[in-house]
């Protein structure tokens, strides 16, 4: 016996401790990984020792191997065994490591609880502060139930260091454990009051987060954070508060009111930048909150952005950043204010730092009109153009599609030009939002119906461009456009100049090595393109054209129906026989154009996002009812998939015939629907165009608008995007002229009595009538059915559950359950009762009393069977 | 809130990494990487503020140590930015003249200190004086 001890302490004298450790590790860099498996391997060894010292050590070292990476949950059960340890400075090793490696999966951590029990209640109040501060960071739902009571009490310890860190730790169990609020919530309170300012701070905080989430609990307590405000000194104290008030405004109009006052004194009073960027933020959200009828805060806006134009100007990055971020905040609801700086705005766009140029973007969102729409895009096509990375491009990429189709397109005065943009932005290469440049053009081609012949003839020079099919490889890439090509030369076939050429564009070889969905595109559009070539060639009377045209389609397709992809292969083949069976009728010169089109009459509008959701279920139709009968034995199951593979089989020759019926095209219809459902690189959330859900002709015939294009259209190629610049001057400058003259002659014919305003010499936006109109404004929904945005929150947010009202006295029910221990506490509990009955009966009886206490006796007796 | 706290040097070696909230361990050293390449890629004349994913980072250069901090939306990024000098100044004063080395070798004391200033995300302690008391 003596020996090992011997032996174990001269082993002890070689362990490593945590500096040798490191030291090791810079020693070994080529071979680390070994080396650290060998110190793992040690500090196994070590921490089957008993000595409570060198397992400490042990998992100090194990706390650094954690941070470089090594996982260390085997060794849980040992860092248990060292938080146990007597000595501070072991324990705080052990608190150390389990705040860094426990989390809510460790299985173990019920064994802490007694322990950590123990701890909060020691007399030493280190001991208790390292038990809090490692408790934060692993506290579960079950240890934040037992042990919320024993931090609640802590709360009201009389060291100010206990005080402060027990509060702080009741936001991580109110969040783990949301029943434990509203007991906690008059000890929080107090503590507002606390004399020590780190405590005040620090229930501060708590409300802070809290009320964040949930601001119309805390309304109650704003009196008091007023009072604190106005005496606190502490920057860091006074930020949250005001963060605190920003959250409160909106729900209380009033103590907005009350707030500009001290808010714009701090603003000029303070020199800390982080205090006064939080000022201007809050008076922001007051403002926004009082905007709708206060017109003597504009002198506070101003100041407001006024300062931020000075943090915008700053040498400063960080400054200028944060300038930047509060200017936008303030143009959702005063944006006039902001469009004076438009300049400064625009200058920052060319700054060398990416996050100054990106929230440059933002704000720029906010500040298009009608007139400086062109110019801003033209700049930031500039800036495409220079773009090195491809992240900032594809954020440029997004936010010019976002300008340019706000509000339904309301800022887009010239289509054409939008379109020129578009395709523009096909030219670049290796971009992820090629199917957001799709989603535009399937957008605009089908919503202004006077854009289309010139959609259709700049999307037929896009199939033909050789280059966009060699980068097919790349998933959202740029071929994505010719998805959107595809269709609109197919739905708006009528439009093309050559119908002809682009259908053997379209049938090209090389088509088979785009994506899966867009060759599916591609073959249900050569059908509508083909429909239409017979119409054009049965007028015509041209019947070797005709057939021409229909051998063309046979010799190409197969090179479809060997695709690997199903939808492409079901489709192909599906047109092939409807094409054979064609080339028969249109051998016996039966005229076929007719029927041929009938597949593809009707229009299709855009259909509104949640539609889908929003179909009344019919009536009769049970959707929880089973279909077939469940399943009962596994045998019926075996046999049963043989069965069915002889029924398809079976069935497959009889659906060939059948192509042209009305079932095969509402199954198509169907088929077609799910794919776009399925596919994952359709876009939902913008409208996109479907079949109506409804059979009956219920669209709204908008009428169309007679453009008046001044300059004829020809153009060559892909145009460039400048001459509608130029167009558009000219357009709006005519404009000018001929509502002049309309003045003028109203001018003279009213009579001299009435005053007029003088003409305004600038023109406002309203007055500049857009080229070409949107038609198609509103999206489809079924029936009586209303936009509503009901579905969006998120059934598990922790922070719904801390939505209480705190207001409502303690129930009984809600009392924290306080856990006593049946053996060490039933010896003292007959005692214990006694006096609280006492105290419940003014006149105890002593007969009732003995009664009482044998009953209580009797009661524990049973209970301790 | 803050969500972490990360100290790495600029060969990209975790000096010191405080989660607020779990992260798989995995998953950490993934997101400690790619946080240290986007600090690393800036200039510095460029801004301390970051967006990364759904949250924003914090940092500051000492010399050949990033100081980097991660934190939700609602924060106030000044008074974070602050914060780390604050937090740099109370290991300086504590390990006089502080260097990457001395937080290499002491690295559970810096732990504490940390634990002193910030419990749970939020700021509890900024006064030098009584963090070191």
């Amino acid at each position: 016996m003596a020996l090992k001890m011997v032996k174990g302490s001269i082993d002890r004298m070689f362990d490593k401790n945590l500096q040798d450790l490191v030291r090791g590790i810079r020693n070994h860099k080529e071979d680390e990984a070994k080396y650290i498996s060998q110190c793992i391997d040690e500090i196994k060894q070590e921490l089957k020792q008993d000595n409570i010292a060198v397992k400490a050590n042990a998992v100090c070292k194990l706390t650094y191997l954690q941070m470089l990476g090594y996982d260390i949950s085997w060794a849980a059960f040992n860092i248990i065994e060292v938080m146990s340890a007597s000595k501070f400075t072991f324990k705080r090793i052990g608190y150390l490591a389990a705040s860094q490696s426990f989390h809510e999966g460790t299985d173990v951590i019920m064994l802490t609880t007694n322990q950590i029990r123990k701890d909060l209640s020691s007399p030493s109040q280190y001991d208790t502060g390292v038990a809090l501060t490692g408790l934060s960071c692993f506290v579960t739902p079950d240890l934040a139930r037992d042990l919320a009571n024993d931090i609640m009490t802590l709360m009201s310890h009389t060291k100010p260091y206990i005080r402060k860190k027990a509060v702080l730790i009741m936001y991580k169990v109110f969040l783990k454990y949301p029943e434990s609020l509203r007991p906690a919530f008059p000890r929080l309170k107090e503590k507002l009051e606390d004399p020590d300012p780190g405590v005040q701070s620090a229930a501060v905080n708590v409300i802070c987060e809290l009320a964040r989430r949930n601001p119309k609990n805390y309304l109650s307590l704003a009196p008091l954070f007023f009072k604190l405000m106005t005496s606190s000194t502490n920057n860091w104290v006074l930020i949250k508060i005001i963060k605190l008030f920003g959250a409160l405004t909106p729900l209380e109009p009033r103590l907005g009111k009350k707030l500009i006052e001290p808010l714009t004194n701090l603003i000029h009073s303070t020199s800390a930048m982080s205090l006064l960027y939080e000022c201007v933020n809050t008076v922001i959200a007051v403002l926004i909150s009082l905007s709708s009828g206060m017109p003597n805060h504009s002198a506070s806006i101003q100041l407001c952005v006024q300062k931020l134009r000075i943090l915008i100007e700053d040498s400063d990055q960080n400054l200028k950043y944060l300038g930047l971020l509060a200017m936008s905040k303030i143009l959702k609801t005063h944006p006039k204010s902001v469009q004076s700086h438009k300049d400064l705005i625009l200058q920052c766009l060319d700054d060398k730092d990416e996050s100054i140029r990106l929230r440059a973007l933002d704000l720029l969102y906010g500040m298009v009109s009608k007139k400086n729409l062109m110019e801003i895009v033209k700049k930031l096509m500039t800036h495409v153009d220079k773009a090195e990375g491809t992240t900032y491009r594809d954020e440029l990429l997004t936010k010019i599609i976002d300008i340019c189709s706000q509000s339904n397109y309301q800022y887009i005065t010239n289509f054409e030009w939008y379109i020129s943009i578009l395709v523009e932005l096909t030219r670049l290469e290796g971009t992820r939002h090629g199917h957001l440049i799709a989603a535009q053009m399937l957008d605009v081609a089908i919503r202004v119906k006077a854009i289309r012949k010139f959609a259709v003839s700049q999307m037929s020079a896009l199939l033909d461009s050789a280059h966009l099919l060699a980068s097919s490889t790349q998933r959202n890439g740029i071929c994505e456009v010719l998805y959107a090509a595809a269709w609109i030369c197919g739905e708006f076939s009528e439009h093309l100049q050559e119908p002809h050429h682009t259908l053997e564009a379209m049938l090209r070889p090389r088509v088979t090595t785009l994506p899966g969905h867009i060759q599916a595109v591609y073959v249900q559009n050569v059908v509508k393109l083909y429909a239409s070539i017979l119409q054009q060639k049965e007028q015509a009377r041209e019947a070797e054209g005709a057939q021409a045209v229909t051998q063309l389609m046979v010799d190409r397709l197969p090179q479809f129906v060997q695709s690997a992809d199903l939808e492409v292969q079901e489709r192909a083949s599906c047109i092939l026989q409807l094409v054979k069976h064609i080339q028969k009728l249109q051998a016996k010169d039966v005229p076929v154009a007719e029927e041929v089109s009938a597949l593809f009459a009707g229009e299709l509008n855009p259909v509104a996002p949640k539609a889908q959701k929003k179909v009344p279920v019919p009536e009769g139709l049970d959707l929880d009812a089973w279909i077939n009968e469940p399943l009962s034995d596994s045998e019926s199951e075996d046999e049963r998939p043989r069965a069915v593979f002889h029924e398809e089989e079976q069935r497959r020759p009889k659906h060939r015939p059948s192509e042209a019926d009305e079932e095969e095209l509402a199954r198509r219809r169907e088929a077609r629907k799910q794919e776009q459902a399925n596919n994952p690189f359709y876009i939902k959330s913008s409208p996109s165009p479907q079949k109506r859900y409804q059979d009956t002709p219920g669209v709204e015939h908008i009428p169309v608008v007679q453009i008046d294009l001044s300059v004829p259209l020809k153009v060559p190629g892909l145009p460039m995007s400048d001459q509608y610049v130029k167009l558009e001057e000219e357009r709006r400058h005519r404009q000018k002229l001929e509502k002049d003259k309309r003045r003028k002659k109203r001018k003279e014919k009213e009579k001299k009595g009435k005053r007029r305003h003088s003409s305004l010499p600038t023109e406002s936006d309203e007055d500049i009538a857009p080229a070409q109109q949107v038609d198609i404004v509103t999206e489809e929904m079924p029936e009586n059915a209303l936009p509503s945005d009901e579905d969006d929150k998120d059934p598990n947010d922790p922070y719904r559950a801390l939505d209480i009202d705190l207001d409502k006295p303690l129930a009984d029910s809600e009392k924290l359950p306080i856990q006593k221990h049946r053996n060490t506490e039933t010896s003292k509990s007959p005692e214990k009762d006694v006096p609280m009955v006492e105290k419940k009966s003014k006149k105890p009886k002593k007969k009732k009393k003995k009664k009482k206490k044998k009953k209580k006796k009797k009661k524990k007796k049973k209970k301790k069977k | 809130m803050i969500k972490f706290f990360l100290m790495v040097n600029k060969q990209g070696q975790t000096r010191l990494s405080k989660y607020y909230e779990h992260v798989d361990i995995n998953k950490r050293t993934l997101l400690e990487t790619e946080v240290i390449k986007s600090c690393l890629s800036r200039s510095n004349e460029q801004c301390s503020f970051i967006e990364y994913k759904d949250f924003k980072l914090i940092y500051r250069q000492y010399a050949a140590l990033f100081i980097v901090v991660g934190v939700n939306d609602t924060e106030n990024e000044m008074a974070i930015y602050e914060f780390i000098h604050n937090f740099v100044e109370v290991l300086d004063e504590y390990f006089s003249r502080v260097s990457e080395l001395d937080i290499m070798f002491n690295l559970d004391k810096v732990h504490i200190i940390l634990d002193e200033m910030v419990l749970n995300g939020c700021i509890v302690e900024t006064n030098r004086a009584r963090i070191l008391a």
